[in-house]
């Protein structure tokens, strides 16, 4: 057993206690990683890790601090999802378009997480700009699910699940657009959390819908996920969308009595389509939840219907401006030698992105082109304000919401790649709360026959993570 | 058949403040290329744009100038297109929802009468980098993102203007607004100042407009007059001769002193406008507006007025001291704490003009400052130099930069007033002109001026001249 094996919690102690050094961690999980790579099925979740460089972040941190063990994570290295700029590292988003893409500077996120004691350690494998539900739709590669190989771990947070299940990271941050850090960390088995809007800078961040992007932790443990988030969040002055709140304590929250906390159980998503092993695990975790004491209301989410069609209308308006500056004129791969400007566009373009981007893309500039714009990107906008305006009717009688994360457990990888739509559906218990703007978790709560884990989402009001946590910590208690 | 031509204006304005719409960068004009970005402006991947609450300030300022109505409410939003002066891909503009609405601008028409031009909207906006072609002959194109982000305020009038030569007016005056208001130095050479026009004609009396074409991008209200002067005629003459216009975008070419085709309406772009998810929305509260109000600076039109009420000037005389926010400003300064502020006027419009004039240079890089002048204006009232004295003491500060008083003392200029001095020299020049003096005395009174001319002559111009005049015709008529 590695220290790659151990949580931020348990190596925050040895670290403390100078049983070990932060160099020792990164060396095991280069071994781990090395050894993960000799298997017949790698899980491929690194696109990048270059250890001299992880030792510089770690020798800078430990020069310039000189007081690193009075930091929030003493030392430990976070590995990140490759959406997230880390200075003079390459910051790739799973495209071939930015393959070569070495980024001039550090995302907020990071900057905070260094401030606090993280150590950036490796960039992880990501569905292209963060468009998928499989990460299968990586330039570097499919990722595989540790529980078994020859499932899909999840998306488009892929490579930090799946790093962090199969031991090949301490601990990471990924990126929730529409559900991409819940949905692979229920499908791996781990706990990650998506913050509210607002509550972790989205600068240095790539965008793929601005409106929805946050990044949040992907974690072996609650507490991991309580300490992480608590270093990469607070108000950021280069970001426009960031919230000027305080940032509570997380961690003190972690494994404290929920007996005050009504839960609210949607109908909405317990209806047609949810995988009957997991209903029977997500019943499970809310008899978890009444036996530690809380109430439980039957709520309704009327508008859940309509929020996928609302959410891939508004995501991919938003993407499909957000993703014109990627043409090979300033930066990124350029792959044609050409005098005419358009076909220098279309070229770089049609090489550099994927089908599913281009998919996204192109459905985008269509739903903002004159003539369509009232009947879908404004219509999609009313709808959002009436999918916001049913929870917050809901959190006036409920603290917590709790769902399904997915509707299936992870399918198999190629299962889905030919029907983009299908895949567009098994987003429906996680987009909801990104049109909202809402902070939701993902517990794991239990396996199917199959040994496939199942998470809990766990959904609660603006800026109410804290509630999050102290929820989350008794299902992890019952569960393991 | 008369036609009528119906034209509206859309200005491009650059905003002086000193960092960029959305990023830290310096505004500086003219500095080494590429020298002036960051990730925000170069629109790196996942940089964010921040509004430089200056930018809204002075967006505000000119809002109030131009008579708008101050939008409580504004968002921006992203326009977009490709081209490698723009970054990301998309401009952060406004749309839907303009930081100013319905303004106004007064100017006078052809005929003398006040016209109202109404104004549409003033909103905010960033401006593109520059591309720079053939710096070595069909070598590569380049880019220079220094120019990108810098803040612009786009102003766009109602199709209210009638001739080319009210639209120069029209020019004229918003450009004079925005220079005394400071939002901006409107310097067109630098491209501080761009002016798309659109232009239509339709047979008189006929109630809806004709087929409308853009010239786009002038940046000298000369061009634009001579531009809609020749697309008057262009157009006249296709309708005349009973053929059909088609909507086209065009440019003026100077050289040809002609507009040509540019793009046709059906490659105009879609720029599928939405609001920017990056920026939250610009809440105007009303103690900011009445904040700006209450520091509005004077607006050329009050100023005028007050200039002819305080100072006494002709409305001619105002008009031109007033047509530079610079030079109202020098001549106030100049004539503060001055008994005589007229004869300061007339001092700036006659001497200092051509100065400027000579010198191609503006006033503020003139080596007289307004102190200096109301200096050399104590001299002359106190009697210290004569007016005649004092124009050689200007000319010698222009040059020098030295005070008037220091000139006087080191060229020995000061006036000659002691009786006993001047006495002296009028006598010797009556005894060497005795047949001018009899002339004189036999009726020709025109000899009296040649004789004070040489006792000036002989003193170097110093003499005081109304003792002379005095001391001459006391002795003379005796
Ligand atoms: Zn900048």
């Amino acid at each position: 057993m590695g220290l790659n094996d151990l949580s931020i919690e348990k190596l925050r102690d040895l670290l403390k206690k100078k049983e070990i050094s932060v160099m020792d961690i990164v060396r095991d999980i280069e071994a781990g990683i090395a050894q993960d790579d000799k298997h017949e099925l790698p899980l491929n979740a690194y696109i990048n890790f270059d250890i001299n460089r992880i030792k510089k972040e770690a020798g800078d941190l430990i020069g310039n601090s000189g007081k690193i063990e009075n930091t929030l994570l003493k030392g430990v290295p976070i590995a990140i999802k490759d959406l997230i700029n880390v200075i003079h590292t390459p910051t790739t988003c799973g495209s071939n378009i930015l393959k070569n893409y070495v980024s001039p500077y550090d995302a907020t996120a990071i900057t905070l997480l260094k401030k606090n004691g993280g150590v950036p350690s490796g960039k992880l494998n990501m569905d292209e700009f963060a468009m998928g539900s499989s990460n299968e739709n990586s330039y570097f590669g499919a990722v595989r699910n540790p529980h078994d190989r020859s499932k899909i771990p999840g998306g488009s947070s892929g490579g930090p699940a799946s790093a962090v299940a199969g031991n090949l990271a301490v601990a990471a941050l990924g990126t929730d657009t529409g559900g991409s850090i819940r949905q692979p960390a229920s499908m791996c088995g781990v706990f990650g959390i998506k913050p509210t809007y607002g509550r972790v800078s989205r600068y240095g961040l790539v965008a793929y819908a601005s409106s929805f992007d946050q990044i949040g932790p992907i974690t072996k443990t609650v507490m991991d996920g309580a300490l992480l988030l608590e270093a990469v969040s607070g108000y950021d002055p280069k970001d426009s969308t960031s919230a000027n709140v305080e940032t509570p304590v997380f961690s003190d929250y972690v494994g404290k009595s929920i007996g005050d906390l009504t839960i609210g159980i949607p109908d909405e998503y317990f209806g047609e389509g949810l995988d009957d092993e997991v209903r029977t695990i997500v019943e499970q975790g809310i008899s978890t939840l009444k036996e530690a004491g809380t109430g439980v209301k039957r709520i309704k989410l009327s508008y859940t219907k309509y929020a996928i069609a609302t959410y891939y209308i508004i995501a991919t308006a938003e993407a499909s401006s957000n993703l014109a500056r990627f043409d090979g004129i300033r930066y990124g791969t350029r792959y044609v030698k050409t005098e005419d400007l358009e076909t220098l566009y279309k070229e770089n373009r049609s090489i550099g992105f994927g089908d599913e981007v281009k998919r996204r893309i192109l459905l985008g500039t269509f739903t903002l082109s004159s003539g369509y714009y009232d009947a879908y990107y404004l219509k999609a906008q009313k709808a959002r304000t009436l999918i916001r305006e049913d929870f917050t009717q809901a959190f006036d009688e409920v603290d917590i919401i709790v769902t399904p994360v997915s509707p299936i457990p992870a399918w198999d990888l190629g299962q889905m790649v030919d029907d983009p739509l299908q895949m567009y559906l098994s987003d429906i218990y996680t987009v909801p709360v990104n049109l909202a703007g809402l902070p939701a978790a993902s517990v794991n709560c239990g396996k199917t026959s199959g040994g496939l884990p199942v998470g809990l989402q766990l959904i609660a009001n603006h800026f109410n993570e804290s509630d999050i946590f102290r929820t989350a910590s008794v299902v992890e208690g019952k569960v393991g | 058949m008369n036609y009528e031509t119906i034209i509206g204006l859309e200005i491009h304005v650059q905003l002086n403040t000193r960092s960029k719409t959305f990023c830290s960068c310096s505004t500086r004009y003219g500095e080494r290329p590429n020298s002036h970005t960051c990730p925000v402006c170069l629109g790196l991947p996942g940089a964010l744009p921040v509004l430089n609450e200056e930018v809204l300030r002075k967006g505000v300022t000119a809002g109030i100038a131009l008579g708008c109505d101050i939008a409580e409410n504004s968002v921006f939003a992203w326009k977009n297109y490709f081209y490698p002066d723009l970054p990301k891909a998309y401009q952060i503009s406004q749309f839907e929802f303009p930081l100013n609405k319905n303004g106004y601008v007064l100017i006078e028409d052809e005929n003398g009468r006040e016209k109202k031009i109404d104004l549409t909207r003033a909103h905010l906006e960033e401006d593109a980098g520059k591309l720079i072609h053939d710096e070595v002959p069909k070598g590569p194109s380049k880019v220079d993102y220094n120019r990108c982000g810098v803040p612009l305020l786009e102003i766009v009038t109602e199709p209210d203007i009638r001739t080319p030569e009210e639209a120069y007016r029209f020019l004229s005056a918003v450009k004079e607004i925005l220079q005394y208001t400071g939002v901006s130095e409107c310097n067109m050479e630098k491209g501080e100042l761009r002016v798309d026009v659109n232009i239509s004609i339709r047979q008189e009396g006929e109630e809806r407009f004709g087929v409308k074409q853009e010239i786009k991008n002038m940046n000298s209200f000369a061009n634009v007059k001579r531009a809609l002067e020749y697309e008057i005629k262009r157009q006249t003459k296709i309708l005349r001769s009973g053929g059909v216009l088609s909507q086209e975008t065009r440019l003026f070419n100077t050289n040809k002193n002609a507009t040509v085709s540019m793009r046709a309406k059906e490659e105009a772009h879609d720029y599928r406008y939405f609001p920017d998810p990056d920026l939250v929305p610009v809440v105007i509260k009303s103690d900011f507006i009445d904040e700006i109000r209450q520091k509005l600076p004077e607006l050329p039109e009050a100023r005028r007025a007050r200039f002819i009420a305080r100072y006494g000037l002709t409305a001619y005389d105002s008009e031109i001291l007033c047509s530079s926010y610079r030079i109202a400003n020098y001549f106030e300064e100049a004539c503060e704490n001055f008994s005589n502020p007229k004869k300061i006027a007339n001092w700036i419009l006659s001497e200092v003009m051509r100065v400027l004039k000579e010198e191609k240079i503006e006033i503020d890089q003139c080596k007289v400052t307004p102190q200096m002048l109301r200096e050399l204006f104590d001299l002359m009232e106190g009697g210290t130099i004569s007016g005649k004295i004092a124009k050689e003491v200007f000319d010698n500060m222009v040059s020098t930069g030295k005070s008037a008083a220091l000139i006087v003392e080191e060229k020995g200029l000061r006036q000659v007033s002691d009786r006993g001095e001047i006495d002296i020299v009028v006598n010797d020049v009556l005894i060497e002109n005795e047949k001018v003096v009899s002339d004189y005395r036999a009726g020709k009174k025109s000899a009296f001026g040649y004789l004070v001319g040489q006792v000036m002559k002989k003193t170097e111009g110093k003499a005081n001249p109304k003792l002379v005049n005095e001391m001459l015709k006391e002795k003379i008529e005796k």
